[in-house]
């Protein structure tokens, strides 16, 4: 250890510099609970989020000046009551409907927000006992249908995750300015559907779970393209979506879809560590080196899906896919991998979530359980159906298959076809060296 | 994400302090304190030490290795305990490290960063193996 280049003394972790980042870390770890807390509150998603930002405004000011509360969490949320109450008042002096709700307003006075009772305590707003009810009212409220999915999107990852509109712009690839007009948009639309702050009644609950579920995986998705290196910011979006199931299988452990999905991220991050070189190229997964893959999160993706599975109401698609990850990531090459068990998963993925592309990865593995010919007539099958049109992956499927058929040159216009179709560089480029290959020896 | 380790650290004095609490109060402190984690989705492994006195020191000031059974006498401090977090900046594993049900005179909480395989290099011959016995142990 060099001790000199420890960071000590009493300045090290003061200052403004040091509050402002206590204000960050603070609003990382409490967001949920703080904006969840103040929307019950104010009954109204839109403006917790305001008076939240307001009060983190104030702390990046007066933290640094006055130094960092004994309670950071309290003090947002006191700030942020304040602010509400200050809303409530000006909105008062121009519309009627919120004149009553100001006269039961008051510093110490706590408000039931949508469904006022006036017999609530004035620490409700720190409610121990509330607080798993108020973070799941906000992650079913900020992935609410009525918001397109990029408001989803941006808005759980600011009131859920805590991140900064900086951060998801900077994920994102998109100036902060466009973040933030997609927030404040998304908080206009809660308001004009009059979105009620709540967790959905039972009748709606599993089509919302599903809005809730598709978002965090389109967290996930945008993240794992990333490869890395200066691309860390967006890699990290696919933890983070990690993290945000963690926290929803654990506010709704009776959803085994829920752990399905957990299941599924933790099992499909496990082999990011394996999958680019050195250069950020891609490497498939038949030539990755499994002894980078992440034992520790393969763990924890096992024991999610067991988790589903325990349910005994048969797994769903996040759950089945998650089932089908495993299998990959319990084996110790494509050769051993138990193409017949994958084959069967994918039939049941089929059933309960029917798309032409799950029947092309059906196609793969039977190819692996039994052979080319018999993946060959479910491809045909598919190409007859007219399905995925425009899409490389049929041409490069039945390509593949067609070249281990020998059939040399069906198979090279297969996927010549693929390469024209295909938008990523590096994959094109591989398609058409296959190609390439298959003419000399077609001849 | 990055891996960060709170390492508790303790001296005699604040380990008498800590044995006069009632231990399923403290059991209930740390118990919540790894919920708040847990729910958070960031607690990725912690465990505790039995007292200093089951253990030993291994001394290596001189060319010799010393053994010293625990308490260990002139030790001013006595590591206790981790808890490995996967959070997003240093800050955010301080912030947690504040929250820790921990208090007494000499009771620290150091703040380590995990190295990660960027931190070796990665065409070592025994970086390699221990990729291979990280599987075979299921750790990362």
């Amino acid at each position: 250890m060099s001790g000199a280049r420890e960071v000590s003394g009493v300045g090290a972790e003061q200052g403004p510099d040091a509050a402002r980042r206590a204000v960050e870390a603070t609003w990382r770890i409490e967001s949920a609970r703080i904006v969840g807390a103040l929307a019950r509150y104010t009954g109204e998603l839109a403006l917790a989020e305001d008076v939240a930002s307001e009060a983190v405004a104030e702390a990046l000011v007066g933290w640094p000046r006055d130094g960092v509360p004994r309670d950071p969490t309290g003090w947002l949320l006191a700030t942020g009551r304040r602010r509400a109450i200050d809303a409530f008042r000006r909105r008062s002096a121009r519309d009627v409907r919120y004149a009553a709700f100001a006269r039961d307003l008051g510093e110490g006075g706590a408000h039931g927000g949508a469904t006022p009772s006036g017999a609530e305590e004035p620490d409700l707003l720190w409610d121990p006992d509330r607080i798993e009810d108020d973070k799941l009212a906000l992650i079913f409220t900020s992935c609410h249908p009525v918001l397109s999915k990029e408001a989803r999107v941006a808005l759980t990852l600011r009131v859920v995750g805590g991140l900064t509109s900086e951060e998801i712009a900077r994920a994102f690839l998109v100036p902060t300015a466009t973040i933030q007009a997609r927030i404040t948009r998304a908080k206009k639309a809660l308001g004009a559907a009059r979105v009620p702050f709540e967790v959905p009644p039972a009748a709606e609950r599993a089509a919302r779970l599903g809005s809730v579920l598709n978002v965090l995986y389109v967290i996930f998705t945008e993240g794992s393209s990333a490869s890395g290196g200066d691309d860390w910011i967006r890699a990290d979006l696919a933890r983070e979506a990690i993290r945000l199931s963690r926290v929803l299988t654990r506010l709704v452990p009776d959803e085994p879809e829920a752990a399905g999905l957990l299941a599924l991220l933790e099992l499909t991050a496990a082999r990011f560590p394996a999958r680019t070189g050195p250069d950020g190229e891609p490497i498939l997964l038949a030539d990755q080196d499994r002894r980078r893959w992440d034992a520790s999160a393969i763990r924890r993706g096992r024991a999610a899906l067991a988790r589903a599975e325990a349910a005994g109401r048969g797994l769903g698609p996040y759950g089945l896919q998650a089932a089908i990850a495993e299998q990959h990531d319990v084996a110790p090459s494509v050769e051993g991998t138990d193409w017949a068990r994958i084959v069967v998963l994918y039939e049941a993925l089929g059933r309960v979530a029917p798309s032409p592309v799950v029947d092309l990865n059906r196609a793969v593995a039977v190819s692996m359980a039994s052979g080319p010919a018999e993946a060959l007539e479910i491809v045909d099958g598919l190409v007859a159906g007219g399905a995925l049109p425009g899409s490389y992956l049929l041409p490069s499927v039945r390509g593949e298959l067609l070249s281990r058929l020998g059939r040399p040159d069906e198979a090279r216009r297969e996927l010549e076809a693929a390469a024209r179709l295909c938008g990523n560089e590096r994959e094109r480029a591989v398609l058409q060296a296959k190609a390439a290959a298959l003419e000399e020896l077609s001849g | 994400m990055t891996k960060y380790m709170l390492i508790m650290r303790g001296t005699d004095e604040g380990r008498a302090a800590f044995e006069a609490t009632d231990f399923t109060e403290v059991i209930a402190a740390m118990g919540r304190y790894n919920e708040q984690m847990m729910d958070a989705g960031v607690l990725a492994a912690g465990e505790g030490l039995a007292d200093a006195s089951e253990g030993a020191v291994v001394d290596f000031s001189t060319d010799t290795p010393v053994v010293t059974d625990g308490p260990y006498g002139e030790t001013k401090e006595l590591f206790n305990g981790f808890w490995i977090l996967d959070v997003s900046s240093r800050d955010e594993a301080i912030e947690w490290a504040k929250r820790a049900p921990l208090s007494g005179p000499g009771t620290r909480l150091e703040v380590r960063r995990i190295n990660g395989v960027e931190d070796f290099p990665q065409d070592n011959e025994w970086i390699q193996k221990e990729k291979e016995w990280r599987q075979e142990l299921g750790t990362e």
